[in-house]
């Protein structure tokens, strides 16, 4: 078994007074993917923040290669790729500047890349119109290309299903069974119940007791 | 360790994020290029500070009189009053597109430290919108019936006076960005931070007009300027990562 690339110790998180969750126990192994697991309002969205670093409203430790998080900070960011909610897409730019401003911290990318990627994701045709112009699904496409080319180890992917028709949501999920035979790790929330194999669940939402970790 | 994982997994080795990332300037530059290509296309954001700030200064002698003996003695305060008010007011969308389309949090998740990208968002907004007004002040400053003497040096201290606006604002703007309502708390906590660069802008002017020399009023503003160039992407980043933890 090779090294966990991220690790929840002994984490809880309250909000609104509510518990969302206590004392969970994670690793994110190469060569897996964790679906994270829960009603709405469970706190799936907000451990998938804890895990990419962008809260730290919790308690227990996160550690990243078994060190903590924010001493590996530069590390971790550089080897995570995060889609939220809202991934960043302006309106104003097009699909090629988008992609451009959103990699331009972590690799160096030609044109010719990204062309290929934006192709890769059925958006070519539109690579030079403004994103306001595209529909949601489109807009959510523009921000799925980053994974065609992406070198980080680690995703954190908050509902990538959404607004993806059939043939898109097919071709994600052929993306991330690869990507995980290839060993890249993958954290996931989705209402849309995947069908890959190296399933780790992580069960939220039963504040009664800590939540579940159920390997598959 | 390192090694054998990367024989396990040659596809996915880690990244080296000083050497497989672009360094904190770089990156810097690129969000100021962005940040002005979305300014360019977004016309009437850019041009509602530069409207106002001409509206503000306009409206004085109308509102007050137009004696030239008043225009000369108070438009300098009022030129700087316009500066900074169309300042702040531009300030409330320094960081909210960017929470609101999650580009901030791409941002705080970049390898590179937050701090450069938010002095990279703050320079695109002192270029955006202080640097129009520093341009637009010489034609104002005629109207007023400012002497040439008088506009140089005004112009030269809200050269200097502008980026230390805006560098401040960029602290209230972070802390305020995830709150509904942001605006008037956001006004309320930044206006007394101006106020010594108002008096020492206007100061500066003053002294000019008497005769006197203002190399020591203009290295005054200059350390203003250092000061907060200094410390200020420091909070605003600070600030920045409370709002988006406190967020989502």
């Amino acid at each position: 078994m090779t090294e966990p690339l991220l690790q929840a110790v002994e984490l809880s998180c309250e909000r609104d007074d509510r518990v969302l969750f206590r004392q969970l126990n994670v690793s994110i192994v190469p060569g897996t993917l964790t679906r994270v697991e829960g009603p709405n309002g469970s706190g799936k969205t907000t451990l998938l923040r804890i895990f990419a670093g962008l809260s730290d409203a919790f308690s227990g430790e996160i550690l990243w290669q078994g060190r903590p998080r924010p001493a590996m900070r530069e590390w971790a960011n550089r080897n995570t790729l995060y889609l939220g909610h809202r991934a960043g897409i302006k309106g104003l730019l097009t699909p090629l500047e988008n992609l451009r401003a959103l990699t331009f911290g972590r690799q160096t990318c030609s044109e010719a890349l990204l062309r290929d990627a934006l192709d890769g994701v059925g958006l070519g045709p539109w690579a030079d119109v403004p994103c306001q112009n595209l529909s949601a699904g489109q807009k959510r496409r523009v921000a799925l290309a980053r994974l065609l080319f992406s070198d980080e180890p680690l995703w954190i992917l908050d509902e990538a299903f959404t607004a993806l028709d059939v043939e898109a949501v097919a071709a994600l999920e052929r993306l991330l069974t690869e990507r995980v035979r290839e060993g890249g790790a993958v954290v996931m929330t989705t209402h849309h119940e995947p069908d890959l194999a190296m399933l780790q669940r992580v069960r939220l939402g039963d504040v009664t007791r800590s939540a579940t970790v159920a390997e598959v | 360790m390192g090694q054998q994982e990367r024989q396990v997994i040659p596809v996915l080795a880690l990244k080296h994020p000083d050497t497989e990332a672009p360094g904190a300037l770089a990156a810097m530059v690129t969000v100021i290029a962005r940040d002005v290509r979305v300014s360019i296309r977004q016309r009437q954001d850019l041009l509602n500070p530069l409207l106002f700030f001409v509206m503000v200064v306009a409206l004085f002698p109308l509102g007050v009189s137009p004696e030239v003996s008043f225009l000369s003695q108070a438009g300098v305060g009022i030129l700087w009053v316009g500066a900074l008010l169309s300042t702040l007011l531009s300030l409330d969308h320094l960081f909210r597109f960017d929470f609101e389309d999650g580009t901030l949090e791409q941002l705080a998740l970049q390898p590179q430290p937050l701090f450069m990208l938010v002095l990279g968002k703050t320079l695109a907004h002192w270029l955006v919108t202080g640097l129009p007004l520093v341009v637009l002040t010489p034609v104002l400053g005629l109207m007023l019936h400012l002497d040439g003497n008088s506009v140089a040096v005004l112009c030269l201290t809200l050269l200097i006076g502008t980026p230390v606006l805006s560098l401040i604002g960029s602290v209230g703007a972070a802390l305020t960005v995830g709150l509904r309502a942001g605006g008037v708390l956001l006004s309320l906590l930044i206006i007394p931070l101006y106020i010594p660069v108002l008096i020492f802008g206007t100061g500066t002017v003053i002294a000019a007009g008497d005769g006197a020399a203002v190399s020591g009023h203009l290295a005054l503003m200059a350390a203003f300027l250092v000061l907060a160039l200094t410390l200020a992407p420091f909070a605003a980043a600070a600030a920045l990562k409370i709002s988006l933890s406190s967020a989502g």
